[in-house]
């Protein structure tokens, strides 16, 4: 009965890991073959960027600080709406796959406000917790509430297959910060684009309710779509010097990609999307739905009772 | 329910399949004395299996649930590294949880009648996920205390002589490395902080204290089952050797913090070698644990929310692959 | 390491196992269970990681990534349908795995004269 793994049973080890006692356990089959190896991973985060910050090592421009800014408040809105589905998710499998985008999203929002704050010497709480409404630039569509499960998806397809564009794109940005932080984010999208396809396949052609409800909820997100892809001084500038995009040079790549899906789900003709009109938008110049109000002031209240302090 | 009755109909066995149960009896029996590893598909006595059932079974319940207190703060996470932090966290919750129901189905209940349960009150879970949490200084006090005293319960059912059961505590314990640290430093960073966030963190230790030692379960002398777990290599330590080492190690780590502890009565016991602790509200615990916590309603209502509200997506899904099947059997 | 713990290949001969609810029980249909095996690192063999439920295999494979390679665990999955997989009976463990026992002469270390022997 006394196996040696007895005096083991609590042994967590100076770097937090916790020796389970078991002999073997992450180290089964051949060699060291494992299924459960776990590794921190090798890539660029947010912490890396403040930390070239601080270094001086780099700085963005005005126009690249209001640019990330515009991209980094997007990922944040959407963060925190997805954050909302964990614990309330279909199922437990999609529980966790949520919760992988919602993370994605934060992390590549972390990283560009981070940059952006740079130009300011703001940090990325700073910009997080600390602006009001109207000094967020993120699109409307971002700040839509989740709606059903078919809402949220619709507005995650739109979502992936609009960032995965701009962040192809701006892999080649003339700004390294931006281009490093875009080539990171596209793999990651570039997952979010399937899996929101795979459910907006199964909710078109699953039964007749989800097909309903998918319907109503492209009806509800289309509206948005438009602002995604306007243009203005700030991106023209911005994609003459190199360091940005036009939105709007975005756009045929995302309708023919979002229309093959469309049309092998068989929603083309059902929703007839050049029809649903279009919403003004303003979202980039800080004007914004009465939703954002509300997802502002759950994000910041905790962080503005204790303005200063450090957690 | 159905495959509970149908296994457990001794009735009127025939001379072979007596014969059969003796000889399974006797090689579950060499099995557990090596301290090796039961398999799904090996005999096994029904009150094994049962005892195995309900603990695993609740154990995921207990997972489940428990994301609920800390998904509650996601969205008002005081700093962004936070947020993300405490979503990786739930987010594991719900891996956990998955992990043990798939345990638990080796032994032929599924994931959804498993969910019924819990949904119709008929299941337990941990009884302190019933408490509201009810400031940021709680996520730090979760982590540290109440997944502190998860992880003592949990490393030496790493093995247990269930082998998937084992092999699922594995994968959470390693998973589960960072979610005591993660609450321990929250506490720290509010203890160094302003004296509104070290007062925050008091108040937050306060509360989780007691309601962690009580997750250990009740003492031996009250605890008729533990016998029987342990001398199936189920349970490898009673509830209050245990509890002890926890308290042990908590009246260091509490130091470090700059906070104390509430409970006037910790000691070690120089004789017994033990570290011992003040009175727990007994009666509470099984108050709590009988539906009448802060909580037990609101937390079920929601599991049961979300499985409803995901009914019409599971079907989908499931016709979408019906159909899809079909079409590919008649091309 | 084939994974024998998938319930649909938990059944004992003789001893039914039904895992439908009951006629008076809310019944949907449910995701079938999937068993997800991860290769950690190119080179090395696909180790058994879990299970999981997906409504096809499409989704399986998503629901593994996302479930079984959060840590970076591993380069590639494989799913399989739980009830695709056929294992031996523990019943017959005893005949079915004593052949090998006793055969030392299929190992090196049987040929004790050629100990010393350089290259060999």
């Amino acid at each position: 009965m006394s196996t040696p793994e007895n005096n083991t049973d609590f042994a967590i080890e100076g770097h937090g890991d916790i020796s389970v006692g078991v002999r073997g356990a992450g180290a089964s089959g051949d060699g060291s073959a494992s299924a459960t190896r776990i590794t921190p991973g090798n890539a660029l985060r947010p912490e890396d960027i403040a930390l070239e910050i601080r270094k001086g090592q780099v700085k963005p421009t005005n126009d690249v600080a209001e640019y990330a800014l515009r991209i980094g408040d997007d990922g944040l809105i959407l963060a925190q709406r997805l954050g909302h589905w964990i614990s309330r998710a279909p199922e437990l499998e999609e529980d966790v796959a949520l919760g992988n985008i919602a993370l994605d999203q934060l992390g590549h929002a972390r990283s560009f406000l981070t940059y952006a704050g740079a130009a300011w010497d703001k940090s990325e709480d700073d910009l997080a917790y600390f602006r009001r409404e109207h000094e967020f630039r993120s699109a409307h569509l971002f700040e839509q509430p989740n709606g059903d499960f078919a809402v949220t998806i619709a507005r995650q397809f739109i979502v992936s297959y609009y960032q995965f564009e701009l962040y192809k794109k701006l892999t080649a940005s003339t700004d390294a910060t931006i281009a490093a932080i875009a080539a990171k984010a596209l793999k990651e999208v570039d997952y979010h684009r399937d899996h929101s396809a795979q459910w907006v396949l199964r909710l078109a052609g699953g039964t007749e309710e989800s097909r309903r409800r998918i319907v109503q909820a492209f009806k509800l997100v289309w509206p948005y779509v438009e602002e995604l892809f306007e243009d203005d001084e700030l991106t023209e500038r911005l994609a003459e010097s190199g360091a940005g995009v036009q939105p709007s040079s975005l756009r045929a790549d995302f309708d023919q990609l979002t229309g093959e899906i469309l049309s092998e789900a068989g929603l083309d003709g059902e929703l007839n999307l050049e029809r649903i009109p279009q919403s003004l938008g303003g979202g980039r110049q800080g004007k914004h739905s009465e939703h954002l109000g509300y997802l502002l002031a759950e994000m910041q209240v905790l962080a503005r009772e204790h303005p200063g302090a450090s957690w | 329910m159905a495959s509970q009755n149908l296994q457990s109909v001794p009735a009127e066995l025939s001379p072979e399949e007596l014969e059969r149960e003796q000889a399974g009896q006797a090689y579950f029996d060499r099995i557990i004395s090596e301290d090796s590893r039961i398999e799904p598909r090996d005999w096994m006595p029904e009150a094994y299996r049962k005892t195995l059932l309900r603990q695993i079974s609740q154990h995921a319940h207990s997972e489940i649930i428990g994301m609920q207190p800390e998904a509650n703060w996601i969205t008002r996470a005081p700093s962004l590294k936070r947020k993300a932090i405490l979503m990786a966290k739930v987010q594991d919750e719900a891996g956990h949880g998955l992990y043990l129901y798939s345990a638990a189905e080796t032994l032929g209940q599924s994931r959804d009648k498993m969910t019924t349960d819990l949904i119709a009150g008929k299941a337990r879970y941990s009884s302190i996920f019933n408490y509201p949490a009810i400031s940021w200084a709680d996520m730090g006090a979760i982590g540290w205390l109440v997944d502190g005293a998860a992880i003592c319960n949990q490393v030496p059912l790493c093995r247990a002589s269930y082998g998937p059961y084992g092999r699922a505590m594995v994968r959470i314990c390693k998973e589960e490395s960072f979610h005591q640290r993660q609450g321990f430093e929250i506490l720290l960073e509010l203890s160094n902080g302003t004296p509104a966030q070290k007062q925050m963190a008091q108040d937050a230790v306060n509360r989780w204290y007691a309601p962690a030692l009580m997750m250990f379960g009740p003492p031996d002398d009250d605890s008729p089952n533990s016998k029987q777990s342990m001398a199936w290599n189920i349970k490898r330590f009673s509830n209050d050797e245990l509890r002890s080492r926890f308290v042990g190690m908590m009246v260091e780590q509490i130091k470090v913090l700059g906070l104390t502890l509430p409970d006037k009565d910790i000691r070690f016991n120089e004789e017994t070698k033990k570290w011992e602790h003040g009175p727990l509200d007994w009666n509470e615990f099984k108050d709590v644990l009988a539906g009448k916590g802060p909580c037990n309603a609101q937390r079920l209502e929601r599991r049961r929310e979300a499985h409803d509200d995901g009914a019409w997506v599971r079907e989908a899904a499931a016709e979408y692959a019906r159909k899809q099947a079909e079409k590919e059997y008649a091309a | 390491m084939i994974p024998n713990d998938s319930p649909t290949s938990q059944a004992r001969p003789g001893t039914p196992v039904v895992v439908a609810p009951a006629a008076n029980e809310p019944h949907e249909t449910p995701w079938s269970l999937w068993e997800v095996f991860v290769r950690s690192s190119r080179g090395l063999s696909h180790v058994h990681a879990g299970s999981l439920h997906a409504p096809d295999a499409a989704m399986a494979l998503r629901n593994a990534r996302d479930l079984y390679t959060r840590r970076n665990e591993g380069v590639s999955i494989w799913v399989v349908p739980a009830d695709a997989i056929s294992s031996s009976d523990p019943d017959s463990k005893g005949s079915f795995f004593e052949s090998p026992q006793g055969k030392d002469y299929r190992h090196a270390t049987y040929y004790t004269k050629s100990e010393g022997v350089k290259h060999l």
